[in-house]
């Protein structure tokens, strides 16, 4: 491994392609990590921890890494930033949208420390890259499941904060499920924590006693999974695979799987060739990763592997018109693709959907 | 055995000045029995977390940015202690001041004036004040508990702030997402010197704490905040009322931290967001002890609890461990000073033995 | 199981460790001391009782031993402010703390696996009772504790010797200790109470209600607790009713959202907290009901003259 990244590198000075600035590449890179959570949450946090250690084993020595977790948006988060951009790190990577302009903020004073922020939508110095994952892809497929395998035509829905994030997600769930069924019944309730398991597990039992008998989740915690194995109903793991929560209950899992994306950007830097980007990616390049398909009948594990690689191809976009909004008016026309620029701020339901958005 | 305790008939002077060593001898034990169990080097870990922030400018001036809020929190606080009134809600009076103080950047913003800074410090203070005036009045008009009033409407603070930003004060270029407008630059609090961060919010908490040490040293006032403090009975022969003592303790505490909450938003943060303070107000309480309500105490005990965040991220990163060992040893640090301060009202006498019959002496 | 039938359910589960919790606070400022660590103590004991479950296999053993752990956490509060008269808001903040970074630590190993779960005890023929049957009788062993908590201290406060004396302590500790009541032991004693009802309430929380361990999972019901024993003016009946209302009215609000109904959460949960202010304000203006039911001598250091 080492050897070909070593000779790789190689190649690349040798032909020239080696970016801006600093375009030589280093021997050995310092990756900084911020998470607005303990790397023991099991979620979001967790996942980009797992990001990173997949980064660190495949680069082997030439990398070295640091995190600091739970640090609170706001004043602390330009200190954490900030510490790491005097330590030597060469990448800083920043993991909540609330970290957005500290981020920017640091960046201006350290213009060889290249910044990554996730979420954001801010690039105000060369030195600053956003990135975020294309959730709403497994959304899709999982909607599609949901209204295959409910026997009430019914699922609920545990949202977190009403931002375009979320809102894209419930949106696509419900373009998946009516692509089914075009009766399918959605109740969100909103919770306002991204993470508190109790409250998860309240509204989860909430949504079962209301008559859904399948659950998805926009929140952290694997409460709602152990609620339905419990009621005997199923559900979807969010953020990282929840298997073992509900064996005969999960029916798969949408994964965040930033690994590849840390290696990519990591190697880049390593190599010289770091540019600014604003990197929106899904499926395709493996950062939306479903989790195996279980406690489904194989029929239904096909479609859903079937659109799974539809959408991997690139031959289905889940906002894909006709798409009427909540009020019935028309959002999309027949054929017409929505813009990622559009989806970035997206902030109205869907038709079908049985909720008010908080406003 | 037993810990008998015994009140000194003065202060001991001695203990005053030993016991906060005392306590780091303590703690610095606890840390070496606590990074070796963990598989640490506990040189390296107590030097990252007490000695490395101080060795570089830019780590003191996070230093002074990260006491700023509880250094004037507490001195408000010490006030309203000593006068025996227990505002434990300076959390909630921290964000509503934070709020009254960004009304004009947010809602009116573009408004050019100089005017716009010294308002927003105004109205935050009044924010603030207004805000603790609430258990104020609940306690000196209906006997209501301050404690536990005071300690609900932070609860109901943090909700509205939450609303305010997700709702009517949400960036509309914003994309949705729960935050107010950037300040503009004629609302942001400028530094003290240029060279470094270090914003005005410290050099408020500065003058407020040696004002208040006049005050309660060299004032009448100071002198009355005591005698109510310790006897409302006594007071009240004095020719003092302790109901406008109430008002007064809770104005001035809710101002200040009123005034720490704008400072924080206008000088650190840049904007409105869901969550502004990672429990300054809470912390301050720890503070206002620790520096024994004293203001200048206080200034040496913010910075001190400040340097022990610096020090558990520095250790964080240089030793690999987690925060959670931070806050374990912060806590460590907090049971050992509260400790050993009882060194200085009592003599400890430890009795082998049986109890002896409680005689009153 | 019809569906009022299983709201109530939900209700009652998500009151249990509020109820346990507050009720154990309600004896600590009772005997006249206020342990504002109740955040701490809880989530030691979810912490013990998810660590010693996986490692005995045993759900129940958790359970003591999340019981346990809240107990000997009180001791350290109850040494520094009854043994050393340190302050007790700021010992009480403390605890919290250091009981959030400890257990963080402890739960290190054990993030990521699916907990045992407290068996439910369904009670012959009681059990059998048409509606109430199911939500009375058929509940997890924590359930009934809490509920005997409440009766019992509330036969031991009102009835009994003891109650009495601890209540004196808590009205005029100096008067007390003159009639020869020993203050510090009873007020030991209320705090390990308080520790080992906060440590049973955190075990509800990982091994009942979401059987796993997170970090901070208690996540500020420590806090509701406290402010429940203001609600319940110091009395165990209207704790009940306050944690079955706190319950009913978080349960509710999501209930509501499910069906369709928007209102601003954070004004519905903001009602609690004002409910409570409303309340502490109404058993003030009753200055009688004020005399009789709040401890005089909350809060304030006590040390016997010698």
């Amino acid at each position: 491994m080492k050897k070909t990244l070593l000779s790789l590198a190689a190649a690349t000075a040798l032909a020239g392609i080696a970016a801006p600035a600093q375009a030589a590449g280093m021997d050995k890179v310092k990756a900084c990590f911020v998470y607005v959570g303990p790397v023991g949450d099991f979620g979001w946090s967790y996942q980009h921890d797992q990001g990173r250690k997949y980064a660190e084993e495949k680069l082997g020595d030439k990398l070295e890494t640091a995190y600091l977790e739970s640090v609170p948006e706001g004043a602390d988060s330009e200190r954490a930033i900030e510490r790491f951009a005097r330590s030597g790190c060469n990448i800083i990577f920043t993991t909540s949208f609330g970290y957005m302009d500290p981020t920017n903020k640091v960046a201006k004073d350290f213009p060889d420390v290249k910044f990554e922020h996730a979420t954001g939508y801010k690039t105000e110095h060369p030195n600053v890259a956003t990135y975020d994952s294309k959730f709403f892809q497994g959304r899709y497929v999982i909607g599609q499941i949901a209204a295959k395998m409910s026997e009430t035509g019914s699922a609920g829905y545990i949202a977190s904060f009403p931002i375009p994030e979320v809102v894209q997600g419930i949106n696509s769930f419900m373009l998946g499920a009516q692509s089914i069924d075009p009766d399918f019944k959605l109740k969100v309730v909103w919770v306002n924590t991204w993470f508190d398991p109790g409250k998860e597990a309240d509204a989860a039992k909430v949504l079962l006693d209301g008559g859904v008998d399948i659950l998805t989740q926009h929140t952290d915690s694997t409460a709602p999974m152990q609620v339905a194995a419990e009621r005997g109903a199923h559900a979807f793991g969010q953020a990282s695979d929840m298997i073992a929560f509900g064996p005969e209950t999960q029916l798969t899992a949408i994964i965040d799987d930033w690994g590849p994306y840390y290696y990519e950007r990591i190697k880049a830097v390593l190599e010289g060739t770091w540019e600014q980007s604003r990197t929106w990616d899904g499926m395709a390049e493996g950062h939306v990763v479903m989790a195996p398909y279980t406690n489904m009948p194989d029929d239904v594990k096909a479609m859903a592997e079937e659109t799974e690689a539809k959408i991997t191809s690139g031959e289905l976009h889940p906002f894909t018109g006709p798409i009427m909004k909540q009020d019935g008016t028309e959002w999309l026309a027949d054929g017409e693709v929505a813009e990622d620029g559009e989806l970035a701020g997206l902030n109205f339901y869907v038709k079908g959907i049985d909720d008010q958005l908080p406003q | 055995m037993r810990i008998e305790l015994k009140k000194r008939e003065n202060i001991s002077s001695l203990f005053s000045i030993l016991s906060p060593f005392i306590a780091l001898g303590l703690t610095l034990i606890a840390g070496v029995i606590l990074f070796v169990s963990l598989g640490k080097d506990p040189v390296s870990a107590l030097y990252s977390f007490f000695i490395e922030p101080l060795t570089e400018v830019w780590s003191l001036h996070e230093l002074a940015i990260k006491a700023a809020p509880l250094i004037l929190i507490a001195v408000g606080l010490s006030v309203c202690f000593r006068s025996n009134n227990w505002n434990i809600g300076a959390e909630g009076q921290f964000i509503i001041g934070a709020m009254a103080g960004s009304i004009l950047p947010v809602v009116f913003h573009g408004w050019e004036s100089p005017l716009m800074l010294p308002l927003m410090i105004i109205s935050g203070m009044i924010g603030g004040a207004l805000y603790a005036a609430i258990p104020a009045f609940l306690k000196a008009r209906l006997n209501t508990n301050e404690i536990l009033s005071s300690l609900m409407l932070v609860y109901i603070a943090q909700l509205l702030l939450d609303w305010t930003v997700r709702g009517p004060w949400r960036n509309p270029e914003g994309f949705n997402f729960p935050e107010t407008r950037n300040f503009a630059d004629n609302a942001v609090l400028p530094r003290i010197i240029e060279t470094g961060k270090t914003h005005w919010g410290f050099g408020f908490a500065l003058i407020a704490a040696i004002v208040l040490w006049f005050v309660m040293r060299r004032m009448l006032k100071g002198f009355e905040i005591s005698v109510l403090g310790q006897s409302a009975r006594a007071g009240r022969f004095a020719g003092f009322s302790d109901k406008k003592m109430v008002y007064f303790a809770f104005l001035l505490s809710g101002a200040m931290a009123g005034l720490a909450g704008i400072s924080e938003v206008s000088g650190a943060i840049g904007q409105l967001r869901p969550v502004i303070s990672p429990g300054y107000g809470f912390t301050a309480i720890i503070v206002a002890f620790l520096g024994r309500l004293n203001p200048l105490g206080i200034v040496a005990a913010g910075l001190i609890l400040a340097l022990t965040y610096l020090g558990g991220e520095a250790a964080q990163i240089s030793i690999g461990i987690t925060d959670k060992v931070t806050r374990l040893f912060q806590g460590l640090l907090l049971f050992f000073v509260l400790g050993c301060d009882t060194l200085i009202h009592y003599r400890i006498r430890l009795v082998f033995g049986a109890a002896r019959k409680g005689s009153a002496a | 199981m019809d569906m009022t039938q299983a709201i109530i359910l939900t209700i009652m589960t998500a009151a249990t460790p509020l109820l346990l919790a507050a009720i154990g606070e309600l004896v600590v400022e009772r005997s006249g001391v206020l342990n504002l660590g109740v955040e701490g103590m809880m989530i030691m004991g979810a912490v013990a009782a998810f660590a010693i479950a996986q490692l005995t296999g045993s759900a129940g053993l958790g359970a003591l031993g999340g019981l346990l752990a809240g107990i000997l956490f009180s001791l350290l509060f109850g040494f520094l402010t009854l043994t050393l008269v340190a302050n007790q808001v700021a010992t009480g903040l403390a605890l919290t703390i250091l009981g959030l970074g400890l257990s963080g630590m402890i739960g290190e190993a054990f993030i990521g696996l699916p907990g045992l779960k407290l068996a439910a005890i369904e009670i012959p023929f009681l059990s059998d009772i048409p509606f109430f049957g199911r939500l009375l009788f058929a509940q997890d062993p924590i359930f009934y504790i809490s509920i005997i908590a409440v009766i019992g201290v509330n036969w031991f406060l009102f009835r009994s010797r003891a109650g009495l004396r601890l209540r004196a302590i808590g009205d005029s500790h100096t008067s007390a200790h003159a009639l020869g009541v020993n203050v510090v032991r009873t007020r030991y004693l209320a705090v390990m109470f308080g520790g080992a009802c906060a440590g049973l309430a955190g075990a509800h929380l990982s091994i009942v209600y979401t059987p796993q361990w997170v970090e901070n999972m208690t996540a500020g019901r420590g806090w509701i607790a406290l402010a429940l024993v203001v609600f319940a003016s110091w009395r165990p009946g209207r704790a009940l009713v306050g944690a079955y209302l706190f319950g009913a009215v978080s349960i509710g609000q999501l209930f509501a959202q499910s069906r369709g109904i928007g209102i601003p959460s954070q004004f519905l949960s903001a009602l609690p907290y004002l409910a409570t202010i409303a309340v502490l304000v109404i058993i003030s203006l009753n200055r009688r009901m004020t005399l009789i039911n709040t401890p005089a001598s909350l809060g304030k250091p006590f040390v016997p003259e010698r």
